[in-house]
């Protein structure tokens, strides 16, 4: 990879997953969420408070434990 | 913005300069009396390099004569920040990985969890006028540093940046957010409001800030401080929201607290792994300075909260 290249999706480990540009997101309950940031979070631990998108409570779930 | 009440004499020559200008007046100064004296006047300095005061003329900013005491200002600063400081802590593997790491790893007194449990509204109030000074010029020290990255991290930090300065949109740029919010509370939403009742912890916190941001040669401070910050700060505006909601005090407040629990998870991603990581791999000499920025970040909020809390009688 190029000092310069840039992923789209970029998967944090531990944390969510960074998505460029613009998307719409189905939640588990089949709900779309469209994204309104350059760049967004989507949770990946199941905990966030505001999901699809990641809120950081990733981190008080044990180490071993996050995605 | 109006110029700020002087807090010594060294302060006091500094601003009646501004206010007369005529630069040459600043050699009139004596020494700093206090840590405060000397951190209002540099404050005052830098505030020049944002939008100013209104009865100052813009030229000062760039008067050698004031220039000269901002960077004497600054040495002693940086000095006594790096004195506080214990160097880069050693670390095996990934730098985004011990970064989130070292910052998880930091324990300091929350002002956020005693302002969800137990705060009053005023000292809530008192605590927002406080954090105005940043708040109301959010995200613009490090924006000095977005022409002195290399490719990779200047990319990501402009693109973070844009999400900041509300993409695109006024009503969602994060000063103006707080300035709405501190409007809905019935305080002062302006520039400088409450700079006079800014302790020397608020005042130092935004003059380290600065003194990252204008210097070149300290960019790796100034994004390792960002990244510091936004890895701290959705778990803290949560609780801030909470606690505004638990006092019932404006709804427009919250909506800033709720936007940064949401942007700032974002943010943290992009600050730790996006900028910081590809700076300090296109140029390792910078990597002393980001540890070092983020726990200058870390360790300022601990004073502010130190300060409020031992003010309030909470033990921390």
């Amino acid at each position: 990879m190029s000092e310069t290249a840039t992923p789209d999706v970029v998967i944090c480990p531990g944390g969510p997953l960074l998505l460029r540009g613009e998307h719409l997101v189905q939640d588990e309950d089949g709900v779309d969420h469209e994204t309104t940031r350059p760049v967004s979070a989507v949770c990946r631990c199941g905990r966030s408070a505001t999901k699809p998108w990641c809120d950081g409570t990733h981190k008080v779930i044990p180490e071993k434990l996050r995605p | 913005m109006h110029l700020p009440k002087p807090r010594g004499a060294f302060s006091e020559q500094v601003v009646a300069t501004l206010a007369s200008g005529d630069p040459t007046g600043v050699g009139r100064a004596p020494e700093p009396e206090t840590a405060e004296d000397a951190a209002l006047a540099l404050w005052s300095l830098y505030e020049l390099s944002y939008r100013g005061f209104e009865e100052v003329d813009d030229r000062l900013e760039w008067a050698p004569e004031l220039v000269a005491v901002r960077r004497a200002l600054e040495e002693d600063l940086e000095a006594r920040l790096r004195s506080r400081w214990s160097g880069t802590p050693s670390y095996e593997g990934d730098f985004a990985a011990a970064f989130f790491a070292e910052v998880e790893g930091h324990d300091g007194p929350s002002l956020a969890r005693f302002v969800q449990r137990d705060a009053t509204a005023d000292q809530v109030m008192e605590l927002l006028q406080a954090r105005s000074v940043y708040h109301l010029k959010e995200s613009d020290p490090v924006a000095f540093s977005v022409p002195r990255l290399p490719v990779a991290p200047r990319a990501a930090l402009m693109e973070l940046q844009y999400d900041e300065y509300g993409g695109g949109r006024p009503d969602r740029l994060h000063a103006h957010l707080f300035a709405g919010g501190l409007a809905a509370l019935g305080l002062d939403p302006h520039e400088g409001a409450y700079v006079d009742q800014a302790p020397l912890s608020v005042l130092e916190q935004n003059n380290a800030m600065s003194l990252f941001g204008l210097n070149r040669r300290l960019r790796g401070a100034s994004v390792g401080h960002l990244a510091a910050f936004e890895a701290t700060s959705s778990g803290p505006c949560r609780r801030m929201s909470q606690g505004l909601a638990r006092l019932g005090l404006a709804e427009e407040m919250r909506a800033y607290y709720d936007e940064h629990v949401e942007a700032d998870a974002v943010h943290e991603q992009l600050a730790v792994r996006l900028i910081c990581a590809p700076l300090v791999a296109a140029e390792p000499e910078t990597e002393g300075d980001v540890w070092f920025g983020g726990f200058t970040c870390l360790d300022l909020e601990d004073r502010v909260a130190r300060h409020y809390l031992e003010r309030w009688g909470v033990s921390a």
